[in-house]
């Protein structure tokens, strides 16, 4: 495989150099990133049987039973997805992680599927980071109903992705990778206003 | 717009979900045995009433999930909201209640 990875390209090899230079810095700062080549991993699978256990086991921390729940262990969080299905997200290599999990649910009615490719990451972090989701998110985002800790699949921009707030001002994104161009390009459309020094008499936000 | 209240995930817009027709129509025990007309009654004949209306809805933005919903199409009230393992609730019961 290892010729094969380094022929790889992220969704977003090509607009590296944009999200960079549009970078808005100062009070309202807000900048976009790419983690690339993250390892995410489907898991469906009853909660309650002997295979989640096992799959429990190798993950070091349980299946999330709610939504919105993120569990974390070590290099591994289970994001909840559904009432029988979590997405695995890892700084461990799919090489590594995929066939330990796959080995829990043989002869299982469960699927452990490597869907690495299938989504990638985008990073959205600074003071106006809220202010921009909430420009093109139906979800209420108000530090009262959503905050750190906290993912959801929802839509940005009329996009199907996962939100996921890391930080009272950090977010990931995890649309599917053919849709990451356009919700790339939206952000960084949406945080252009945040550039301008103009202020509006000292009204707050 | 309207907020549905997935039975897993909470309250979530409108957006977040697609219909899917009249909720509670069973498929024939026998399609074989079925004249062409109870066919199509099956296929395409629903009900349309002004008033409560027992829907599919599916979360296909959140947890993929199909679930139903009795709305008022009048007023497009929320009256009910209950998964397929639960039983169809008797709408106007003081059990119910709008939400
Ligand atoms: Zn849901």
């Amino acid at each position: 495989m290892a010729e094969l990875t380094m022929m790889r390209r992220s969704p977003l090899a090509a607009l590296a150099r944009d999200l960079m230079d549009n970078a808005v810095t100062g009070e309202r700062n807000v900048r976009v990133s790419e983690w690339r080549f993250t390892t995410m991993v489907s898991l469906r699978v009853d909660p309650t049987s002997a295979a989640a256990d096992a799959l429990e086991g190798v993950l070091g921390t349980t299946l999330p039973r709610s939504s919105g729940e993120v569990t974390s262990h070590g290099q591994h969080s289970v994001l909840w997805l559904g009432p029988d299905e979590w997405l695995v997200v890892s700084q461990m290599s799919a090489d590594a992680l995929v066939p330990a999990l796959q080995e829990c649910v043989a002869g299982a009615h469960a699927a452990v599927v490597d869907v690495s490719a299938n989504r990638t990451v985008l990073e959205l972090r600074g003071a106006s980071a809220l202010a921009v989701l909430q420009k093109g998110c139906p979800l209420d985002l108000h530090p009262r109903a959503f905050g750190p800790g906290q993912a959801v699949s929802t839509t940005l921009a009329r996009i199907p992705l996962v939100l996921w707030q890391v930080g009272p001002d950090s977010y990931r994104l995890l649309p599917r990778a053919s849709f990451a161009e356009y919700v790339a390009r939206w952000l960084l459309d949406a945080s252009l206003e945040f550039a301008s020094t103009f202020r509006d008499g000292g009204r707050s936000e | 717009m309207m907020l549905l209240t997935c039975p897993w995930c909470g309250p979530r817009d409108e957006t977040e979900y697609h219909y899917g027709g009249q909720a509670h129509v069973a498929y024939p025990e026998n399609p074989s045995d079925l004249s062409d007309e109870e066919w199509a009654e099956y296929l395409f004949f629903r009900d349309n009433p002004k008033g409560p209306f027992a829907e599919r809805w599916s979360h296909s933005a959140g947890c993929r999930r199909w679930f139903n919903v009795v709305r008022d199409t009048a007023t497009y009230e929320v009256l009910e909201v209950y998964t397929n393992a639960d039983p169809r609730p008797v709408v106007g019961s003081p059990a119910g209640g709008s939400r």
